[in-house]
């Protein structure tokens, strides 16, 4: 019995791995289909960027680049995502908290409104603050009284980028604390400490990087936004320019170079970010 | 339930969500649907059914439905060979995908359109060979919203090939499943509802795109005409109504495919629950 | 007349006590302004500054907006506070009077020319040695010709070049406007891209390499030229086109609360003055003053102009024909 069972079973097990290995060809197909498919829709674009950037040398980079217009414009970035990010950051915490630590009516409901913002078509999101603050909005007459500026101002640029960027930290964090359970949480609270010694001491240092790469994909979006925020942001030079907004208007005054290098600072941002994001996987797998 | 007797917060963290939800996006968002009050329901109506309208609504959706479909299967593929295998400069190509959440979407446009236009280098070889000219046509657009999605598409799909369990493959392979329908019959179900969801997320995001678009469209009534675009041309000739009319339809088709997602995962998590 | 002598004594006599006071005032202006006139008042701005701070001693800096016309106006009307706005056609900036009464209904009696300091007109621009043979409009309707025009639903140039090919056809068709319908039908059946501003078209047609012939303002052709070389490019006027008169107006609710209202309007005074009409040749726009003109005559070539009141004026010709259900909407109606 055993001669004749020796050899099928190794058959067996000759087949099985050939059930849980992709055949080379297939597995070699694949991976030239992965990188053609990245190579065509990301590696060559981006590489487009830096080409025109650098399309008259170095010297005009750096000038482009330093001109008062592009300048400013980097410095609104700048604030806009100082100001957005923080405040994502603590609502998406905070959200993901209630609604993975608790159980009450309408969750699934409530999970899809922090996540309409994703799949509003930036023309709208731009739109509705042109209702709310504009001079015909809801508000309009007020402010103006009151001498406030919202829109075509710098409020209005950032309520419009925290509307686009609002669902990323929450959405990284949710699926993440909801895998993970209360038990370790719980445990602390048994065990007598308060609820924000747990949260510090056991539900940071375990969504940390989430946490992490929610802001990070937070912040390269709030510095990338151009559709919002190109309706609410009156596009008046070196005042309310973003940078992306600021490559569309070089670009159209026949600046070539300009546009491609205020753009590589933001595909600059976004490798930077990426490679940050990837150090901290590798981090946490060898964790 | 008793777990949420033990855990503390729920009073702050759940008022705060939804002061700032409210302050944020339910809001602002709210007065679409209270400027679509000063219309009748006939004259909604009968913004939302004239022609140029639907041919925008079909363009939007037809290109976001096919560009959503070849991300899916590109991205699953892509997904696959990240989680799978390892390559010479595997974590460079992982690095990139999410490139296009970054960079600004008229900056893609832009780029896009140089690539494809029919003197671009790309534009170019598949004009003469193919005979099919990209940019400024419909398959334009298809191609920026290709660019949008990946992430989506990877990115939903990627955490949940990484935690399939390979026992599962083990255990189909033991009982002489051959490797075509290991792959059909244990992997792909499992994998599909991920696929679905960030399917549907392109999908979503594809028909509201507007910055990339618009460089590479063409911008053709009833050929290449997007719904955003719309938009925008009727806020320009000063038709806030109609504007908005436009507007509120996209943001409750959206919202409709957000929650018919969310209920997905719900349903997904419930049926893994009870394995 | 009078009306302009007090207005500029008035000034005169203000810019002399603002220029008793001991220090200098910093003055900031908006202008917004629509696509094709970046370049011009890149170059007016400094050259006004100069003027007022000789005149007054004020330091002023002009700040600019550019973008398509209707979307400019519409910024305005939305609270983006323009001192001036300096726009491609006399329908958006009433809009700023019939939407909020931001500025006086007799706005365009305000300044000379019916407030256009200059004017232009509507040229194609072909790739070089003309190799379609272009030479007038009914040359763009034939089959095989690609053009690029911006969308004139978005773009106040676009309205001009659409105006421009009716007038041709109704001249050629004594006047039968079904006709003019069809020719203009066969013109836009030629696009090949419509974007949503002059500039965009503009680069569609020299960036993107799309099309045998762009429709588009004078002064923009002329840029093309200079910006991409002469030896690229060729400017075709056809026999007939229109007299496009680009207004400008102070936005007087605006300037009144910033307080700035005597020097934006000296800011667009100024645009008649003999620096500001030099500048405006040298920029490719035809300048309404006769001497200047003159010194710029070579520059242009001489067509027939059909004015906006063949049309019935600005509001007419909106309602008729860039509507919603209007002729353009009636053209691109599938079926057709």
């Amino acid at each position: 019995m055993n001669a004749i069972t020796q050899p099928l079973y190794k058959d067996k097990i000759v087949a099985q791995k050939r059930a849980l290995q992709d055949p080379n060809w297939v597995k070699w197909s694949l991976i030239v289909i992965t990188i053609s498919f990245i190579t065509l829709f990301i590696c060559i674009p981006l590489g487009l960027v830096i080409f025109q950037a650098f399309s008259k040398g170095l010297t005009a980079y750096w000038s482009a680049l330093s001109q008062p217009d592009t300048l400013s414009a980097i410095k609104l970035t700048l604030i806009v995502a100082l100001v957005t990010v923080p405040l994502n950051t603590i609502f998406g915490v905070s959200a993901a908290w209630a609604i993975t630590r608790f159980d009450f009516k309408g969750k699934s409901f409530l999970t899809t409104l922090i996540d309409l913002p994703f799949s509003v078509s930036p023309v709208i999101s731009g739109l509705i603050f042109v209702l709310l603050f504009g001079a015909q909005g809801w508000f309009g007459e007020w402010l103006m009284e009151h001498d406030v500026k919202i829109i075509f101002a710098v409020p209005g640029i950032v309520l419009a980028t925290l509307f686009i960027t609002f669902p990323f930290v929450a959405r990284q964090l949710i699926p993440l604390m909801q895998e993970m359970g209360n038990q370790e949480e719980e445990a602390a609270l048994s065990l007598g400490a308060s609820g924000w010694k747990t949260f510090w001491a056991i539900t940071v240092p375990n969504i940390k990087w989430a946490l992490l790469y929610g802001v990070l994909l937070c912040n390269a979006r709030a510095m990338g936004e151009f559709g919002a925020v190109s309706v609410v942001s009156g596009h008046i030079r070196g005042l309310t320019n973003t940078l992306p907004l600021h490559v569309e208007v070089s670009y159209n005054d026949y600046d070539v170079v300009g546009a491609f290098a205020s753009a590589s600072i933001l595909a600059a941002l976004a490798i930077v970010t990426l490679i940050l994001k990837t150090a901290l996987e590798w981090k946490q797998s060898n964790r | 339930m008793s777990r949420s007797s033990v855990m503390p917060g729920f009073r702050p963290t759940i008022g705060f969500t939804l002061l700032y939800l409210g302050l944020v996006v339910l809001i602002p968002l709210s007065t679409l649907v209270f400027k679509s009050f000063a219309l009748s329901w006939d004259d909604y109506l009968h913004i939302i059914t004239s022609k140029r309208v639907l041919s925008s609504f079909r363009v939007s959706f037809s290109t976001a439905l096919a560009a959503a479909s070849i991300a899916s299967l590109f991205g699953f593929i892509t997904a696959w060979v990240l989680v799978r295998y390892s390559f010479f400069g595997k974590n460079i190509f992982h690095a990139l995908i999410d490139l296009p959440f970054a960079l600004p979407t008229a900056v893609a446009g832009i780029v896009l359109a140089t690539i494809f236009q029919p003197s671009g280098f790309l534009g170019k070889l598949l004009l003469e060979t193919f005979g099919i000219q990209v940019a400024f046509k419909p398959m334009g657009i298809v191609v920026a919203l290709i660019f949008i999605s990946i992430p989506f598409v990877v990115r939903t799909v990627e955490p949940v090939l990484l935690e399939f369990e390979t026992t599962m493959e083990e255990a189909g392979s033991s009982l002489g499943a051959t490797r075509l329908q290991v792959f059909t019959k244990i992997i792909f179900p499992n994998i599909f509802p991920a696929l679905l969801t960030g399917f549907a997320l392109a999908f979503a995001r594809g028909v509201g795109e507007y910055g990339s678009v618009i460089f590479i469209a063409g911008n053709i009534p009833y050929v290449s005409e997007i719904v955003p675009l719309l938009i925008v041309i009727k806020l320009e000739q000063y038709d806030i109504e109609g504007a908005t009319a436009i507007a509120l339809t996209m943001l409750v088709i959206s919202f409709l495919l957000l929650l018919l997602i969310n209920l997905l995962q719900l349903w997904v998590r419930k049926r893994s629950g009870q394995l | 007349m009078k009306n302009n002598f007090l207005n500029s004594l008035l000034a005169a006599v203000l810019a002399v006590l603002a220029a008793n006071h001991a220090d200098a005032a910093d003055i900031n202006l908006l202008n917004v302004s629509y696509d094709p006139t970046r370049e011009f008042y890149k170059e007016y701005n400094p050259v006004f500054a100069k003027y007022w701070k000789a005149k007054t001693g004020d330091n002023v800096t002009v700040n600019q907006s550019h973008g398509g016309g209707g979307k400019q106006a519409r910024a305005v009307l939305e609270g983006l506070e323009a001192d001036v706005v300096t726009l491609a056609l006399a329908y958006d900036v009433d809009q700023l009077h019939q939407k909020r009464k931001l500025i006086p209904e007799n706005w365009q009696s305000l300044l000379p020319n019916n407030s256009s300091p200059y004017t232009s007109t509507i040229v194609f621009l072909v790739r070089k040695g003309n190799p379609l043979g272009i030479k007038d409009w009914n040359d763009i309707v034939k089959p095989n010709v690609s053009i690029v025009t911006p969308n004139p639903k978005t773009s106040g140039g676009a309205r001009w070049n659409f105006l421009a090919a009716w007038g041709y056809a109704l001249k050629h068709n004594n006047n039968d406007e079904a006709a003019a319908k069809v020719f203009v039908t066969q013109l836009f059946k030629n696009a090949a891209v419509l974007d949503t501003g002059a500039r965009g078209a503009t680069t569609s047609f020299v960036e993107r390499e799309i099309g045998d012939v762009l429709i588009t303002w004078e002064n923009e052709a002329y840029l093309v030229l200079r910006e991409f070389g002469a030896d690229k490019y060729e400017i075709i006027t056809p026999s007939l086109s229109i007299l496009a008169e680009p207004p400008v107006a102070v936005v007087e609710d605006v300037a009144r609360k910033h307080g700035t209202t005597e020097v934006a309007t000296e800011y667009l005074k100024y645009l008649y003055s003999k620096e500001g009409q030099d500048l405006i040749g040298k920029h490719f726009y035809r300048p309404t003053d006769p001497e200047i003109s003159a010194k710029y005559a070579k520059q242009f070539k001489s067509l027939q102009l059909i004015k906006i009141d063949q049309f019935g004026g600005w509001n007419e010709a909106q309602k008729k024909f860039f509507a919603d259900d209007g002729v353009f909407d009636e053209i691109y109606a599938p079926g057709k």
